[in-house]
């Protein structure tokens, strides 16, 4: 890529970033983010203090700080990651057809700047603005969760950068929709993909806790094909992996506990699936009459 | 010799069943100003957008002087302005301007901004955003948009059509100006007084074909001379201005006496009703 090409790109995504901050739903995802901020400290201050209580004096087969720290981080994490994805198919909504139908595409696209570069553009300015999104929040549930509770995960970065990997990979998703789908259709379709790899990542949870091959390997494979899920999955799990005993295997089978670590195949899986989609997503736009 | 600026050869257009264009030829020189004519889904604006690499064709070439329509260096050449548009409203026109001056990496800054501007009339609309802006002035701001870094071809998809009269003149004047400057013009609309008046080339599109083209001069040629004698009115229709002295001369030595002389021509709407079969889209 030239600098002429950098140049126009850079132009593009500063666009998109402006256009996403104007954007009402970004002003919705902020209040929303507050009031579930707010929220997850409330109910952080109390689970802390009504489970140290009950607990109090009890034998500790179970640490039930622990417990509770995990299971409400997790909890934040899931709501994290779904209101990143809001943000990430909003942000990416009606992108190709919905603009070109509306006649804001077509201005852009007959610059030199061309389509592929014009879409990767739009697609970096969608998911820089998600993952900083869902970075930021998670920090700020961290810091509630460790101001409350006096508890953090055993690692705090590595599913922070998990997320934002799977909100790049939604907005990607959502991107090659918005190449064929109207708007409305774009926004149905992602947020049923979100929905399906969700459920499919609590069947192996639940797999694993009854121990079912067949659920389990049901859900490994919906991690794949959809490794959003999986990344999430993983991130649950490493909020947790140093934790040992009884408390590390009661909150693996829990639903805000992640049985299977990511591993560099997953990572790697995730990121040539990401340029895979956008690459498909460029190669439909490419071919598109506008 | 020179290529042309926009040279479109054999083109062909199919949307699923239905042929768009079917065949067409057509050719902007240097410095020349346009008008495509046609009814609604003729393949005006399908053309338009193959020339500007928006549609694929289906065959046939299209070259922006000399390079494939649709490559970089056919983009760079042109600006346009689409039939359907629209910008982000919450952008100010001069804000809009600078964001397709970086697109299309023009380093004219603040003084081109300005000038362009000015050429559309809207010198003190600067910082108004586009979403106050009235369908007119916006179509004017797309005028300025298309001709961001001095594009050599500009397309036009009628661009009139949200304009009054005095926008239409200020657009019918800034076409003349351009043409002043070599810019060359593709221009689509549906007002044939306009076309009329400023175009050099027209050409007629019917049914994905090019059904008649030349300048206005050409296409609405004389059809009678009609002469006013001392025995009636008599008409010499298929006749032409040169044929006009002979005729009278003839009628004299046939011992009429000539009271007047009238050669009529047909006018680019006759031509273009005659040429589209009265077909609306």
């Amino acid at each position: 890529m030239n600098a002429g090409a950098l140049r126009s790109a850079a132009t593009v995504v500063a666009l998109s970033i402006q256009e996403g901050v104007r954007r009402r739903v970004f002003l919705a995802v902020l209040v929303l983010t507050l009031a579930f901020l707010g929220l997850y400290a409330l109910g952080a201050h109390f689970a802390f203090r009504d489970v140290d209580e009950f607990a109090a004096g009890e034998p500790k087969i179970l640490d039930p700080h622990a417990f509770t720290g995990a299971t409400i981080f997790g909890l934040a994490m899931f709501a994290t990651l779904f209101l990143g994805a809001v943000l990430a198919v909003f942000l990416t909504l009606g992108v190709v057809r919905g603009d070109a139908e509306s006649g804001l595409l077509q201005p852009i696209v007959v610059r030199p700047i061309g389509r592929t570069t014009m879409l990767l553009a739009r697609f970096a300015g969608a998911a820089l603005l998600s993952a900083a999104y869902v970075v930021v929040v998670y920090l700020a549930a961290y810091a509630i969760t460790e101001a409350t509770g006096n508890w953090g995960p055993d690692h705090l970065l590595g599913p922070a950068l998990g997320l934002a990997l799977a909100v790049a990979i939604i907005a990607a998703l959502s991107l090659l929709a918005s190449t064929v789908l109207s708007v409305t259709a774009q926004g149905i379709v992602v947020f049923m993909v979100f929905g399906a790899g969700l459920t499919a990542g609590l069947l192996a949870q639940i797999g694993h806790a009854i121990n079912s091959d067949s659920l389990h390997t049901i859900g490994r494979v919906a991690s794949w094909a959809l490794p959003f899920e999986g990344l999430y999955a993983a991130g649950l799990h490493a909020l947790i992996s140093g934790t040992s005993g009884l408390t590390g295997v009661a909150l693996q089978l829990g639903p805000f506990g992640g049985s299977e670590a990511a591993g560099p195949g997953l990572i790697l899986w995730a990121f040539a699936y990401l340029f895979g989609v956008l690459a498909l997503a460029a190669l439909v736009f490419s071919r598109r009459d506008l | 010799m020179a290529a042309p600026v926009l040279a479109v050869s054999q083109l062909h257009k199919r949307y699923g069943g239905q042929e768009a264009l079917a065949g067409v030829d057509l050719t902007v020189e240097a410095g020349q100003l346009v008008g495509l004519l046609g009814p609604n889904g003729a393949g005006k604006s399908t053309l338009t957008k193959i020339a500007c690499g928006l549609v694929r064709p289906s065959g046939g070439t299209g070259e922006v002087l000399g390079q494939p329509a649709g490559s970089p260096g056919a983009r760079a050449a042109l600006g346009y302005l689409a039939e359907l548009f629209r910008f982000p409203g919450w952008l100010s026109a001069s804000e809009l301007l600078r964001f397709h001056q970086r697109l299309v990496g023009s380093e004219g800054g603040e003084a081109e901004r300005r000038q362009l501007l000015e050429l559309v009339e809207l010198g003190d609309a600067a910082d108004k955003r586009v979403e106050a802006m009235s369908k007119g002035m916006q179509q004017r701001l797309g005028i300025a948009q298309a001709l961001v870094g001095s594009p050599r071809l500009l397309l036009l998809d009628e661009p009139t059509s949200a304009l009054d009269p005095v926008g239409r003149r200020i657009v019918r004047e800034l076409l003349e100006e351009l043409r002043r400057r070599g810019v060359s013009v593709l221009l689509n609309s549906h007002l044939l007084s306009e076309v009329e008046l400023i175009c050099d080339h027209v050409a007629i599109i019917a049914r994905g074909r090019l059904v008649k083209a030349g300048t206005p001069q050409e296409l609405a040629g004389p059809t009678a001379v009609v002469v006013e004698t001392g025995s009636g009115v008599k008409t010499f229709e298929g006749a032409r201005r040169e044929d006009a002295p002979e005729i009278v001369a003839e009628l004299v030595r046939g011992g009429e006496r000539v009271y007047g002389v009238e050669v009529r021509h047909s006018s680019l709407e006759d031509v273009y009703l005659e040429a589209v079969g009265g077909e609306t889209g």
